[in-house]
């Protein structure tokens, strides 16, 4: 089994991002940039299918700007055999994503596409549906436990309200969510190796995909800030404005 | 214009988020219908036919939906959709499936978890967990939009729109529900509950997790959970109120040992009174807590229990 692995480039997650003054997005500049932490986990899954023995081939994939050649180095370096950077410096959204992956799909006809379950930047939650759907492939949203056998799947998936089990025949696309697995990290002689394994370039025309937005962005603004509130100095306090002043008990 | 919302269901009942998904959907203009797709779903039909706003319900009920499988879904959905100017579900583990299927089928965006609609066309988004706000337009000819439960009020049960049944779609076979493990609780759901009270990595262990239990016991409010707590194995996953968890929004919210890293306040920041106890004056929670209380919740959160 080939194991295809998206993954995206954003701000790193430790970063306080800051809405720039005149309302057009987030500034970008001078901020730490790593790969989606799902994406993380994802690349983590394929690399343990692939240590069992279920997987032979795994193959990191991203979208974007030159840059993203970093992120796909973070993703050989933790073990993944090759990569394919699709560059392009236009603005990608969701549907755009899931179109450049299932041409890239469709040449390296993986029998799994490992995603994370969505990226922190947009927090939009799309793509791996999307792929799934343009590729009349069954999904698998939101795993948390992953067991392959032959040709199927069986995979644990986080609901509202537990835990419930799909079982899928391949090929399909599986999303990662928080508790799928815990990633390695990349060690120094494995980051140097990275820098020899091939990384393939492609351009969305080469693939034939418009990549046009949809979504028109009219502004960024910063979150509502709540007021300041009080300190109490015991429970007898609390209970007291609780009562009193915010009347919710 | 109309607008097609796609009830979340146990068949029975509807599950929350969808009555709010139906408030959001009359805000973007016309006639809002209601799709409930399921095993035996008459009661949640009669349900959503309740709702004010709604001026109809379609039922399409086959054994091939009783599991909302995102492929099965999307398959029924993406042909009903073209009769529609918008096609709205709730951000749920549900909605967050199938939608984006949807969307890709009819080579449209979607419109993720918005709290606020500004026009037909322009809605607002939070990115970045929360820490900004998105405005943005479609001009897609549907508009495929999925909604944050607590950006929206519930709609009333006040109406009584006409319930009809509608041929199933095709049963794509792809995937196959083996079973569900639900956390049974006699407390309210997390995501609809007015009063919610959570606790974090301070509460130590899953036995002085009773302390949160009965307090919240106490106010008939909803248990959550710091990720800390969750990762700690205090409480189950389904507990978390958080970026990666559940967003919340209730009446009280009552934070128990949770320093208040961004990700949690991402998920509760909305609520109306927040309430935080906490044995570290510095801890960020507190600088979006109405009434902070710095103190040892081992002795604080038994006697608030007690003088309620």
């Amino acid at each position: 089994m080939k194991i295809l692995v998206p993954v995206k480039r954003v701000v790193d997650y430790n970063v306080k991002v800051r809405v720039k003054a005149d309302q057009t997005g987030v500034d970008l500049a001078n901020v730490k940039m790593s790969m989606n932490p799902f994406d993380e986990i994802a690349v983590e899954e394929a690399l343990k299918l692939k240590e069992a023995g279920k997987a032979t081939e795994v193959v990191a994939v991203s979208a974007g700007p030159a840059a993203c050649q970093e992120t796909l180095r973070t993703a050989l370096a933790m073990g993944a055999d090759r990569a394919i950077l699709v560059e392009t410096d236009a603005e990608l959204q969701p549907l755009a994503v899931a179109k450049l992956l299932k041409a890239v799909v469709q040449k390296e006809s993986p029998q799994l596409v490992l995603a994370g379950k969505q990226a922190i930047d947009d927090d939009a939650n799309q793509v791996g549906q999307m792929l799934a759907a343009l590729l009349d492939w069954a999904q698998v949203t939101f795993a948390s436990k992953i067991a392959a056998d032959g040709g199927k799947l069986t995979v644990t998936r986080e609901i509202d309200g537990g835990l419930e089990t799909v079982e899928v025949a391949l090929p399909a696309v599986l999303t990662a969510d928080l508790r799928l697995n815990t990633p390695r990290y990349a060690t120094l002689p494995n980051i140097m190796k990275a820098k020899k394994k091939p990384l393939d370039t492609l351009k969305p025309a080469d693939l034939g995909v418009d990549v046009a937005p949809r979504l028109k962005t009219l502004k960024v603004a910063e979150p509502p800030k709540r007021k300041g509130g009080v300190m109490v100095k015991d429970v007898a306090e609390l209970v007291a404005k609780l009562k009193s002043e915010a009347k919710v008990i | 214009m109309s607008a097609l919302v796609i009830a979340e269901h146990d068949n029975a009942r509807l599950k929350p988020g969808t009555s709010n998904a139906v408030t959001a959907a009359a805000k973007m203009g016309g006639d809002v219908h209601v799709l409930v797709a399921g095993q035996g779903c008459a009661g949640a039909a009669a349900e959503a036919a309740k709702l004010a706003g709604v001026s109809k319900v379609l039922v399409a009920d086959a054994p091939h939906y009783a599991g909302a499988l995102p492929e099965n879904l999307a398959a029924l959905v993406t042909p009903l959709a073209k009769g529609y100017s918008h096609v709205v579900a709730a951000a749920s583990a549900v909605g967050k499936g199938f939608m984006p299927r949807v969307a890709a089928l009819l080579d449209v965006a979607q419109v993720s978890e918005i709290v606020a609609v500004e026009s037909p066309d322009t809605f607002v988004r939070p990115i970045y967990a929360g820490n900004a706000f998105a405005t943005v337009q479609s001009p897609d000819a549907v508009k495929v939009v999925t909604v944050r439960a607590t950006g929206f009020e519930e709609a009333a049960a006040t109406g009584a729109a006409p319930v009809e049944a509608i041929a199933a779609g095709p049963d794509t076979g792809k995937a196959k529900l083996l079973g569900q493990e639900l956390t049974k609780s006699a407390r309210p759901e997390l995501v609809a509950a007015r009063r919610v009270v959570s606790g974090g990595r301070g509460l130590g262990s899953a036995e002085n997790f009773r302390l949160v239990e009965a307090l919240a016991d106490k106010l008939g409010a909803a248990i959550g959970a710091s990720r800390a707590a969750v990762d700690s194995g205090f409480v189950p996953n389904d507990c978390q109120v958080g970026q990666t968890g559940k967003i919340v929004a209730p009446e009280l919210y009552i934070a128990v040992g949770i320093s208040g890293a961004i990700q949690h306040l991402a998920g509760m920041k909305d609520s109306k009174v927040i309430v935080a106890i906490n044995k570290d004056p510095e801890a960020p929670i507190f600088q979006v807590a109405d009434y902070g209380l710095v103190g040892d919740l081992f002795q604080d959160v038994p006697e608030l229990t007690a003088q309620l």
